[in-house]
Order: C-alpha cells, then sequence, then structure tokens
C-alpha cells in the first residue's frame, strides 16, 4: 500500500527554512534577513581590507610624511598621528592584528568553551557538575585584573594577549552549548540510534553537533565581536604588544601622546569608529542567525493586530484562491 | 423552530502564507448548537476544526481573514469583526484550547487564574469572585480549598477541570472544548466527560467538543459534523452517522476506528488529504474514496440534506438507486 | 491469530521440558525498577525516611516468537519503564530478562551490541523519532553501518529498498532521497520501523506507535506490525494505554496497574470476561463507538496513585468497587481461576 507523497495542508512548515539542508542555512538567512546582509559586509569589508592590507596601505607606516598630527587633507584622508604616519595606512595595518587576535581568540575559545559545554551536557552527572564548577570559577573572576596579571606575569606579545582573551571568553560558549546539547541528547532520534547500538562517539558527531552547529555559528560571531573589543581595550591599556598596531594601540597612543589637548579628532575617533563598526557587524549577523534559529521567538499570537473580516463574501473568497 | 444558542453560517478561514498565496483552511462550515446540547466536530489533523472554532471566538492570527457569520441567539457577532466578538468572548462564549492542561500559569495560585476573567469581565470582583471561584472549582470536582494550590500541584485530570473551571468562570451559555480529553488516562477521560455532560445538563450550557476521537464523541455527543480539508461533509444525529452514514469518509472513519468487543477488520484509508492552498475543483476526498466515480473528480459536492436533520456532501447521495457506484 | 500458542493446560516449565526450542523468545521474571527520589539535605538532616519509585514492582511475563503481546495500563502504570528496561534503555534494580534463553541483565554494556540487533523499538513520536537532518536513506543505513551490516555499499542499498518494501512504502526509491519533514506521520513511522527491520530483529518494542497518528492511518501501521509478527516470526510487545487496539491486534494482553501486572491472558478472553475489578472498570469506561452501545462506566474514583506511595497490601484496594478487608493485608498474586476458560488467563485478585 504506498502513499502518495504530499504536503498536508496546514503542515507547511514554518521552520522549513532552517531545515532546508546542510549548506544553505547561512544562505537562506542572509537571503531572508537584510540586518544579516549588511552585517555580513561589514565584516568582509574590514576581513578584506585586513587581508590586504599590504597592498592597499597608501603609505608605509613605518615613515613620515608629514608633520606630527598633521589634520586631514587631500593627500591623508585621515590626517597624521603623532609620529607624522598616515593614519588611513595605520588603520589598516591595525584592522590586521585586531581582526587577527579577535578571530583567534574566538577559535580557542570555541575549542574549550564548545568542548567543555559539550561533554558537561552529554556526559551530566558528575563530569557536568565538576565542568560546571570549574566554568563557574572562570566566570566569577574580574575580566581586568586577571588579564593585566597574566600580562605582567607573562609579559607583553599576540599569542599572549589571544590566550588572555581566550580564558574571558570560553565561559558563555560552554554554558550555551551545555544548554543545548542537553536539549538535543533528550531527542528521540538520538535515543533511537541509542537503541540501535551506536556508540557515544557516532551518537555526538553525527546526531549532537549538527544539531548545535548553527548555534554554535551564531555564539562564534557574537564572540568574535567580543573579542575585539576585549583585544581594543586590553591594547588601550597598554597590555598588548607593543611592536605591533592594532586599533586598541592607536587608541592608546592618542591618549598617552595628548591628542586630545593638540586637538587631533582624526587620530582617535577612526580607530573607535572601526572597532565600533565591526563589533556591528558581527552582531547584525550573529543575532539574526539566532533569530533564524528560534522560530517561535515571533510573536504571531500576541500581536495587537485582530484577524482581518472578509466582507462581502462574494464567490468563495478574498483572493483568487 | 427556536432560534439556536449559537449558529455558524457559511464560515470561511485563511490564512496568509509566508512565501505568498494563501491557505483556505474552512472552506465555509455551517452548524448550530442548542442550549443544553452536546455536538461534536470530528476530524483528523489538518481538517479545520480547531481553526473553525477559533474563529468562533475571534482568536485568530493577524494573517487570518475571517467570512461567514456566526450568530449567538440570532445576533451576528462577527458583523464587525473584533469589535463586535470582543463583548461576547468568555462571557457569551468560552473556549478550553487543547493543552489547557499544561498551559496553566505556573507561578499564580488556581484561584487567582478563576478569579482573573470575573475581574477583567467585570462579572465579579474581590471577595465574592473568591467565593465564586471556590463554587467552580466545587462544580467541576475539586475541593475549594485547593484554590490556594499552584498548578504544579495537581494531577494531569485535577488540572484539565481547573481549565474548564477557568473558561467557566464568567458563565459563558457556550463552551468550545478543544480535545480536552485527548492526553489524559482513559479513566481519568471518563471523569471529564461525565463532567461535561453533566454541566451541560445541569448549567445548559452548549458544548462543541472538536476532537479527533470518535468514539469519545458517540458516547458524549447527541449530533455531530464530519469534517475534512476545511469543510464539513456530514453531519446528523450519532446514532445516523454510524448506522446510515452518507459519506464515504463517515464510513471509513468509523472503520478505521477498532472496537473493544467488535471482530470486523480494522481498515486504514490510503492516502493523505488534499492541500488546502490550491483551489479543489473536485471532491476533496475522491482520491481516497472506495466509492468515487467520474462526477467525483470534475465537481464538488455540496452539503446537501439527505434526511431529517441529515445533511451530507457527496455526489452518490444524488445518484438513484442502481445507477453505477 | 494464535494458533502457534501452546495448547491451553500446558505450563511453560512442561514445554521447557520437551524441548528448547518452545522456549519463549522473552522471559521476565521478577523484574523490579525502583528509583529512590532525591532527598534535599535539610530532608536528610532531618533523618526523612528515603522514599522510592517503585515504578515496576515485580512483573513477570513471557513473549513468544511470532505472538503480540499488548501492555495496557494508564500513565505511571509501569509499563513504558518496563519495556525501556528489557532493552536495557534503564537499568533494572532486580529480577532476570532472559532473551533466547541468555539473561541480558548480567550481560556487560560493552556486549549489547548484539543484543541491540536483535531487540528493537519504535517510539511513539514520528515527528521526533528522525532526525530531521538525515535523508530517509541515511536514517536506514545508519542501523546497517552500526552492525556491519551487508558487504559494500550496492549490497546495502539492496537491503535498504527491502526494508523499506516491507515496511509498506512502494516504490522505495521515491523516498530514499526525502527528508523526514516532506513526509508524513505514518510515512514517518514506516521509515523508524524500516530501519529497525534492516537488521531483521527478533523482537520489536513498539511503544505506543499509533497514538500520535491520524485515526485513517493507524490500522496501516498496527497491520503492519502484525503481518511482521506473522511471516517474520517476530515477537512484538506492544504498549498501549488503547484497550480496542490491544483487543484487536494483540494475541495476549496484560493489564498492569501501579508496576504489577494485574491481569493477563488470550486478547479476547480479558476483554470479553475480565476478572479483576481494575480490568472490569477500565473496560467499562473505555468508549465505544457505536452511539447505542452506551454502558453504564463504572468510573472509578480519584486518580492512580504515586508510584512513591504504593498502598499496602493490595495496590488497587483504595479505588476498588469491591474491595473487602483483607484486601488491605493481602497482595495478590496473578492466579488462574475457575471462572476463567483458559489456564493461559490469570489475574491477581483474591476475590477471583
Amino acid at each position: 500500500m504506498s502513499e502518495t507523497l504530499q504536503l498536508q495542508g496546514e503542515k507547511l512548515d514554518e521552520t522549513a527554512a532552517v531545515k532546508r539542508g546542510r549548506g544553505g542555512f547561512l544562505w537562506q538567512v542572509i537571503k531572508d534577513r537584510p540586518s544579516a546582509a549588511i552585517g555580513l559586509v561589514i565584516v568582509l569589508f574590514f576581513v578584506v581590507i585586513a587581508v590586504f592590507s599590504h597592498w592597499l596601505e597608501p603609505y608605509d607606516i613605518h615613515t613620515q610624511v608629514g608633520p606630527v598630527y598633521g589634520p586631514p587633507s587631500i593627500h591623508h584622508w585621515l590626517g597624521l598621528d603623532d609620529g607624522g604616519i598616515d593614519m588611513t595606512s595605520l588603520l589598516m595595518e591595525g584592522a590586521k592584528v585586531s581582526l587577527i587576535v579577535g578571530f583567534a581568540a574566538t577559535f580557542v575559545a570555541m575549542v574549550i568553551g564548545g568542548g567543555v559545554g559539550m561533554l558537561a551536557g552529554y556526559f551530566g552527572g558528575t563530569t557536568d557538575i565538576v565542568l560546571m564548577r570549574i566554568t563557574d570559577y572562570f566566570l566569577v573572576i574580574p575580566d581586568l585584573p586577571l588579564a593585566i596579571v597574566i600580562a605582567a606575569v607573562w609579559g607583553p606579545g599576540l599569542s599572549h594577549l589571544i590566550f588572555v582573551i581566550a580564558i574571558l571568553l570560553w565561559t558563555g560558549t560552554a554554558r550555551i552549548i551545555r544548554a543545548q546539547v542537553k536539549t538535543v541528547r533528550e531527542r528521540v532520534y538520538v535515543k533511537r540510534s541509542r537503541s540501535l547500538g551506536a556508540r557515544n562517539s557516532r551518537l555526538v558527531f553525527r546526531h549532537v553537533l549538527p544539531q548545535i552547529g548553527p548555534l554554535l555559528i551564531a555564539n562564534t560571531v557574537l564572540t568574535v565581536a567580543i573579542a575585539i573589543f576585549d583585544e581594543t581595550a586590553l591594547s588601550f591599556l597598554g597590555l598588548g604588544d607593543p611592536t605591533r598596531v592594532s586599533w586598541g594601540t592607536i587608541l592608546e597612543h592618542a591618549f598617552d601622546r595628548t591628542a586630545i589637548s593638540a586637538g587631533a579628532w582624526w587620530a582617535i575617533v577612526p580607530a573607535g569608529i572601526c572597532v565600533s563598526l565591526v563589533i556591528m557587524g558581527c552582531y547584525l549577523l550573529g543575532q539574526a542567525i539566532e533569530d533564524a534559529l528560534n522560530p517561535r521567538l515571533k510573536v504571531a499570537h500576541l500581536s495587537i493586530k485582530h484577524f482581518r473580516l472578509v466582507r462581502p463574501l462574494v464567490g468563495r473568497g478574498p483572493d483568487a484562491l | 423552530m427556536t432560534t439556536p444558542l449559537l449558529e455558524v453560517r457559511d464560515l470561511h478561514v485563511w490564512f496568509d502564507l509566508s512565501h505568498g498565496g494563501q491557505l483556505h483552511a474552512v472552506q465555509g462550515t455551517s452548524f448550530s448548537v442548542e442550549a443544553g446540547e452536546r455536538m461534536g466536530l470530528v476530524g483528523e489533523s489538518g481538517c479545520g476544526k480547531t481553526t473553525s472554532i477559533l474563529a468562533v471566538m475571534g482568536l485568530l492570527p493577524p494573517n487570518a481573514s475571517v467570512g461567514g457569520q456566526v450568530l449567538l441567539n440570532g445576533v451576528d457577532i462577527m458583523a464587525e469583526g473584533e469589535d463586535t466578538i470582543r463583548p461576547h468572548r468568555w462571557t457569551d462564549i468560552a473556549m478550553v484550547f487543547q493543552g489547557a492542561m499544561n498551559a496553566l500559569n505556573p507561578v499564580k495560585t488556581v484561584g487567582f487564574q478563576i478569579v482573573e476573567p470575573m475581574e477583567l469581565h467585570e462579572v465579579a470582583e474581590g471577595t465574592a469572585a473568591r467565593r465564586a471561584a471556590g463554587e467552580l472549582l466545587e462544580m467541576v470536582g475539586i475541593p475549594a480549598a485547593a484554590a490556594e494550590r499552584y498548578p504544579h500541584e495537581f494531577s494531569g485530570g485535577m488540572r484539565q477541570r481547573a481549565a474548564l473551571a477557568m473558561a467557566l468562570a464568567c458563565q459563558p451559555k457556550v463552551l468550545l472544548a478543544d480535545e480536552p480529553t485527548t492526553a489524559l488516562d482513559v479513566m481519568v477521560q471518563a471523569q471529564i466527560l461525565e463532567l461535561l455532560s453533566g454541566l451541560a445538563n445541569d448549567l445548559g450550557l452548549a458544548v462543541v467538543l472538536v476532537t479527533h476521537d470518535l468514539p469519545v464523541v458517540a458516547q458524549v455527543c447527541s449530533r455531530a459534523a464530519v469534517m475534512y480539508a476545511g469543510e464539513i461533509v456530514e453531519a446528523g444525529p450519532m446514532d445516523t452517522l454510524f448506522h446510515s452514514p452518507r459519506h464515504p469518509y463517515t464510513r471509513l472513519l468509523f472503520a478505521a476506528t477498532p472496537d473493544l468487543y467488535g471482530d470486523e477488520d480494522v481498515v486504514s484509508i490510503a492516502g493523505t488529504p488534499p492541500r488546502l492552498d490550491r483551489q479543489i475543483d473536485q471532491c476533496p476526498f475522491s482520491p481516497r474514496c472506495d466509492r468515487t466515480f467520474d462526477r467525483c473528480k470534475v465537481e464538488r459536492p455540496v452539503l446537501k440534506t439527505v434526511d431529517v436533520d441529515h445533511r451530507a456532501a457527496c455526489h452518490l447521495n444524488d445518484v438513484p438507486a442502481g445507477a453505477p457506484a | 491469530m494464535s494458533e502457534d500458542l501452546a495448547t491451553p493446560g500446558t505450563s511453560v516449565a512442561a514445554a521447557q521440558g520437551a524441548g528448547a526450542t518452545d522456549e519463549p523468545l522473552l522471559q521476565v521474571q521478577d523484574l523490579y525498577v525502583t528509583y529512590p527520589v532525591r532527598r534535599s539535605m535539610v530532608q536528610a538532616l532531618r533523618r526523612v525516611p528515603k522514599q522510592y519509585v517503585r515504578a515496576v514492582d515485580g512483573v513477570t511475563f513471557d513473549v513468544r516468537k511470532g505472538e503480540m503481546v499488548a501492555l495496557v495500563g494508564e500513565s505511571g502504570c509501569g509499563k513504558t519503564t518496563t519495556a525501556q528496561s528489557i532493552l536495557r534503555l534503564v537499568e533494572s534494580s532486580s529480577g532476570s530478562i532472559r532473551f533466547q534463553g541468555t539473561d541480558i541483565t548480567k550481560t556487560p554494556n560493552k556486549a549489547l551490541r548484539g543484543y541491540r540487533r536483535r531487540a528493537q523499538i519504535i517510539y511513539q513520536d514520528p515527528y521526533e523519532s528522525l532526525d530531521p537532518r538525515f535523508r530517509v536513506r541515511t536514517t536506514i543505513e545508519e542501523p546497517m553501518t552500526i552492525h556491519g551490516v551487508g558487504k559494500g555499499g550496492s549490497e546495502r542499498h539492496r537491503l535498504m529498498l527491502q526494508a523499506l518494501v516491507r515496511a509498506g512504502l512502494t516504490p522505495p526509491e521515491l523516498y530514499v532521497d526525502r527528508y523526514p519533514h516532506e513526509l508524513s506521520g505514518g510515512q514517518r513511522q514506516r521509515v523508524a520501523i524500516a530501519a529497525s527491520l534492516v537488521l531483521d530483529p527478533d523482537l520489536l518494542v513498539a511503544d505506543e506507535p499509533v497514538s500520535m497518528l491520524d485515526v485513517s492511518v493507524r490500522a496501516g501501521i498496527l497491520a503492519l506490525l502484525d503481518g511482521l509478527r506473522r511471516d517474520a516470526n517476530m515477537g512484538v510487545l506492544m504498549i498501549t494505554h488503547d484497550l480496542s487496539t490491544a483487543a484487536h491486534f494483540a494475541d495476549r494482553i496484560a493489564v498492569m496497574y501501579l508496576g504489577r501486572i494485574v491481569e493477563e491472558g488470550p486478547a479476547k478472553q480479558v476483554v470479553r470476561n475480565p476478572q479483576h475489578p481494575y480490568t472490569r472498570a477500565l473496560l467499562s469506561v473505555v468508549p465505544k463507538r457505536d452511539p447505542r452501545n452506551r454502558t453504564a462506566p463504572q468510573i472509578l474514583r480519584g486518580e492512580t496513585p504515586n508510584p512513591v506511595n504504593v498502598p499496602a497490601g493490595c495496590r488497587f484496594h483504595p479505588r476498588c468497587p469491591v474491595a473487602e478487608e483483607r484486601c488491605k493485608t493481602i497482595d495478590p498474586q496473578l492466579h488462574t481461576a475457575p471462572t476463567m476458560q483458559t489456564e493461559e488467563h490469570q489475574a491477581a485478585c483474591i476475590l477471583v
């Protein structure tokens, strides 16, 4: 007895957008939500600048090309800093370090946080309790003093900076991933696979991980935003790598070398704007992905608008149906 | 003939789909209920029964369009849409939702949740309301003292009774119950059904029981309407529906329900219901019908009276005896 | 439906003596599943006595090859826990579960793989049973990959198509590349069944296999299970709360109440000649589809007590309409009474 394949009338799936095969998910999110597209464009813009900074920089960042705090002009759109170096070039160079640190720290945080969250959520019991206690301790430690201590003890350096930021970030991911893994683990299809004889490794990699994948992506994007902000903040406080240029060090130099009293707003504001733009871009993209994963966030029935009344009823309907 | 308490005429509901187009969820249903009567609205998932009663309550989302008339004691309360329905919602027509027992506010006492609609609709307030709430609880079989308890302290059956009490808080004349016993054990179900029947008799409440469970309707209701693909395909007294159905779907639906003592084979109906986002110009049941013939594939049958208080939408009823089946 | 059962009057023990081939596929003996209730620290300090949830409280029954046994009862009676502990998805506290002679409660976890191939479970919710990211082909290939069934891709493909056909999805090519959300509930359930069939199991445990499906689709799935019982000689254990379904499709019914089987026997016997007061009450309140058949229901007051507080003596006595004084102290065992027509029919009531 065969049954014809037909979509049942009212069973049209609102979440079909999310379930539309693999790989298509992110593309679907971007297509559906303009905010995601905007966010992605902004982030990509800065990524391209960072990657191609060596070729895009109009001037060399080690050569003085004008007076100290030279104002913006036709040759130097964003003016010069206290060393007479072109700001535009500095910002492009800074993009490189800021983004590298941001992405690298996020990657490390994802690996640690994702791993901890996965183990705690999947195995539960004592493993969960122990791992969550550790996570709580890290959550509770105040970020800044920890960063200062580590930087002081270890000394400056990009890798140290990445490590410090990763330590600050992994706990948020761990909690979110743990919650989601716990939910997915209780799903019937996971239980069914286990009853078929699947081992834990199969259950985790083939069933649980793909389900939390989109959430992990959303969380990663949002974490990048925080990582970049943290890098800027730490560099601004002088805890970064003094041999490298990042947006944070640009701001640090500007403040240390009296850019404000010199009235050189171009040494401060553009760097701040760059950081803000990248963070905003990450947020737009990350939020859009999160929203797509949670169709119930749409409050359809709590709207103050009501159903429409069709008057008079001619034929069978208001439309060509 | 007396005016029925609730009469629904030619009700249509369309839903706007997110990718364009519309879903014609309810396609011209008409039914009526008298005071003290229990009527069943029966059908499988997607047939439009829940949407129909939500439309009667005016509780459809903004992407819904509604047409038709809903007459309460002869007055069309759907005349101006939300504006004319609101005064009657809960005070004249109340509804117990599907899974209501799981939708109780967990941080408010049960008593509060019964008093709340009373105060909102200015039926009673303060001490008088609390006393009335206690009486309501007793009426549904819960001790009045339990008003101080929270939903999680109640069992499933008691929560369903509490949901019933909430629906009756403003003393409505009509009660729409959507799958009131589906998630309950058979013994608790019997208790709740007994309660519903008692309330209909004692309070003169008109009850519309929406369910997919035919035996429940057979035991509790005097009349029923069978829905398929958004429309009523047969309506009449329960006895008639079972012993002399005039629509193949009704007959097959009964045949698909196992009987405790019967030995007949239980059948299943192959295929799935049609999509409702497209115009259907034939009998919607025809692809799955065991007695379909040529006319069924080109002309959509209309719900017609075939006997006293018995309507059916099937071309077979037009075919004189002896014609090919 | 039950011609291959041992003739009435033959006990299982005698059959065992006659030859190992008559041994039941599944033998559950004195199964107990007890969970301790967590106490808060305050309660522990106050020496509040520990409480236990007696989910399964001494259950004994068999499932033979080519037979469908229905485990029937209301929520909290322990039927689902029994089914899960039979498959070692839940650890039992004591008792034996013999599958083809071997007590699988004693099997270490690592060695359970073989058992998992021979005993399968079908879950209640077809909308959650399938991984939404897997196409039908992947869902059905998964058990083959886990157990190393089929040598090579083409043979596995053949076995997959075969399983789909057996599960009633023809032509199978139409379904292999579908995602679950493109299938109806009945079709999804058939896919889940096919995924189990591909391993050629001996025992199928069906946990409320049709309760979430539309009425018009249920008979098809149940007929499929019945067909498997007949043609593949599978033993099927069906968990259900629906007595009508059990009466129609099962060979034997076991009625559970608060962790115990209170009545069991051939399906028609239990339904037409119920002896235990609980079974009688339960059958009387099942709605009948014929509106003329409105028997006066015997509605029991209250609800099934929490398995933490199992009443002393007969566990049903507080709600029993015919309970006597001695019911408060005597815990009845299953036995056959003169009012029954066959020795296979047993009830746990001292008044019977």
